[in-house]
């Protein structure tokens, strides 16, 4: 198998950058670590367990414009942004579970009526992962389908071995295609045994128990419990690498300006409420079930999709310590099947 | 869509404006794009995103037949920002559309049958496009009637049709209004859609009810359906969860396992049951 030394590796993401491609990589601001895309190497940081904020935007951005208008007397001329071609990115440190919900959530947005503006994103990402070596407390990637090192959704998939460097799995065309222009920075070893490198994430339940309990638990009474400390906030939402809601709002003036999509949320009390007054969703426990019940019940009903990937942090955002790996613990331990 | 992108709309010019109730106006809408026109299809229960640049955009159902094929109509009433600045358009104004979205009204599977439209206030829109597809096609069925309903005389929408409704021989019209609603010159009946349904007890065998109309307006009709005999899968209706995107992805009409713009709007009484109730 392929190896590469960290040296190499940063002469390899520098290189791709010089290339014109758009490379995101993990950097700290302040104490926490974001992705943003970089230039040169030198701030990029290997040393965390988790970003604060998923990758997720590299697909599927907070804002972005869906056509611009401009009347012109009756008339009106409208643009459309999607024509221009995306740009080439590269996604550099994405955990693996951030790799296999970039793939869940390309798949979502291709269901039905494809979106063309995620789905050219995605033609245009190569996603360069990094296995897990540490995880904490919050991390449950072992209970939702993926682990710490899971291939799925990566092109190339790294996992740090001794001697400061990677083993290096090449996974698709896509991350082939960088291996053998770059050629020079890998070296050939003998086939490792990755486990041992790796992360040891406990199981803390199981979906599929989880999906066959929540199937009862519509009227249960554990939605009020359990939402009682939830503010509303959204940070869940944000921060998930998998929540795909969005509004759809107008920037601009009544003469010239923007349609544009942006991240919204199930939590939020104006999500769903009609012109009328009437909102199908009254309280926040309706609120917070309807998050829960959507990732784990209906999403895998629908299409054999299950809405979580285990990162944790939607438990490592929330101010006011609501934790969903307990909570699904809770569900698959308590909530009986009649 | 005009191009790849699922949020571009068409552009449509406004035809033709009718004043229908105090706040309520129905559009008839051209493309402005002759391809366009010539290649768009639908069918009758599907809805569309309609748009004022500038204000944003609404879903309403499209309210005429889809075999007249020269126009989209849409009946709204002014009640938020989109609706109030589409209130404020004048006839030859531009305005975008997309669609057609969501499912449809299962005509194929009800030739052979009674169809009885259940319809209160602004309801009576999208059933319009399934009505007059119906009576398009009106040897596919049995006997045809409606029961529509609205708070006062004022209030009853599309009233030059209901007139036309009335005079013809091969379907039924009931209207009536609330108490209260009715004038001097008024010849309807008098009393909520769910009673006077229940006077005019129409038979249910080999018939399919079509029910529209407000939450409470449902909630008491169907009962009243039941009572007549009629079963859940030979009872429908439309939901109108607020929507944005119109294609299954923004999330916001997620009522259990499906989503209403694409799996619904139209469901059988059958199919609701099984739903969570968050409509």
């Amino acid at each position: 198998m392929k190896s590469i030394t960290h040296d190499n590796l940063l002469k390899l993401l520098a290189g791709l950058a010089d290339e014109g491609k758009i490379v995101y990589a993990p950097v700290r601001k302040g104490q926490k670590v974001f992705f943003a895309p970089v230039q040169n190497m030198q701030p990029v940081v290997f040393d965390y367990i988790q970003t604060t904020e998923s990758p997720k935007l590299v697909l599927f951005p907070r804002y972005e414009p869906l056509i611009s208008f401009e009347y012109q007397g009756k008339e009106v001329k409208v643009d459309d942004p999607s024509a221009a071609a995306p740009a080439e990115r590269v996604l550099f440190g994405s955990r693996p579970c951030d790799a296999m919900a970039l793939k869940r959530l390309a798949e979502f947005f291709d269901r039905d009526i494809p979106d063309a503006l995620i789905a050219g994103r995605q033609k245009a990402l190569t996603v360069i992962s990094m296995s897990c070596i540490k995880a904490d407390a919050d991390c449950f990637c072992t209970s939702t389908g993926s682990s710490p090192g899971d291939i799925c959704g990566s092109d190339i998939l790294l996992t740090p071995v001794e001697n400061n460097g990677y083993a290096a799995e090449i996974l698709t065309g896509k991350g082939a295609s960088i291996a053998d222009r770059c050629s020079s920075l890998f070296s050939e070893i003998p086939e490792i045994r990755k486990e041992q490198y790796l992360a040891k994430v406990e199981k803390a339940f199981s979906h599929e128990e989880v999906r066959k309990k929540l199937s009862h638990a519509f009227d249960h009474d554990i939605w009020n419990g359990a939402s009682l400390r939830c503010i509303g906030c959204g940070a869940c939402a944000f921060v998930c690498p998998m929540c795909s809601c969005f509004d759809i709002q107008e920037e601009g003036t009544a003469k010239k300006g923007s349609r544009v999509r942006c991240w919204d949320s199930c939590g939020f009390s104006l999500f769903t409420l009609h012109t009328s007054g009437h909102n199908p969703r009254h309280n926040q426990s309706e609120r917070w079930r309807q998050r829960v019940m959507h990732k784990f019940s209906y999403q895998p009903e629908a299409a054999e999709l299950t809405g979580c990937v285990g990162c944790g942090r939607c438990s490592r955002a929330c101010p006011s310590d609501m934790n969903l790996k307990e909570q699904l613990q809770d569900i698959a331990a308590n909530v009986e099947t009649v | 869509m005009p191009s790849n992108n699922i949020y571009n709309p068409y552009l449509m010019r406004i035809e033709k404006i009718t004043d229908e109730a105090p706040g309520v106006k129905t559009f008839r809408l051209k493309f402005t794009n002759d391809a366009e026109r010539e290649q768009f299809n639908f069918k009758a229960g599907q809805f569309g995103e309609y748009s004022v640049f500038g204000e944003g955009e609404s879903t309403f159902c499209i309210a005429s037949s889809p075999m007249r094929k020269e126009y989209v109509e849409c009946t709204f009433r002014q009640a938020g920002r989109v609706t109030s600045a589409l209130a404020r358009r004048e006839e030859g104004d531009v305005i975008g559309f997309r669609g057609p979205y969501g499912n449809i009204f299962p005509l194929e599977e009800w030739k052979g049958k009674n169809l009885l439209f259940i319809a209160g206030g602004i309801a009576l829109p999208p059933m319009r496009c399934v009505i007059w597809n119906a009576l398009d096609l009106r040897d596919w069925f049995k006997d045809i009637t409606v029961v529509y309903g609205a708070r006062s005389v004022a209030d009853l929408v599309y009233k030059y049709e209901l007139d036309e409704w009335g005079k013809r021989s091969d379907m039924r019209l009931t209207t009536t209004v609330d108490p209260g609603g009715e004038n001097p010159q008024w010849t309807g009946k008098v009393g909520f859609v769910p009673k006077v349904l229940e006077e005019l007890a129409p038979a249910s065998s080999n018939t399919i009810a079509i029910v529209c109309g407000p939450p409470v307006m449902i909630k008491f009709t169907f009962p009243v359906l039941e009572k007549l005999g009629f079963t859940p899968e030979t009872m429908y209706t439309t939901l109108e969860n607020r929507m944005k995107c119109g294609v299954g992805k923004c999330g916001r009409c997620n009522v259990g396992p499906v989503y209403v713009c694409k799996d619904g709007p139209v469901f059988s009484y059958g199919e609701l049951k099984k739903l969570p109730a968050e409509y």
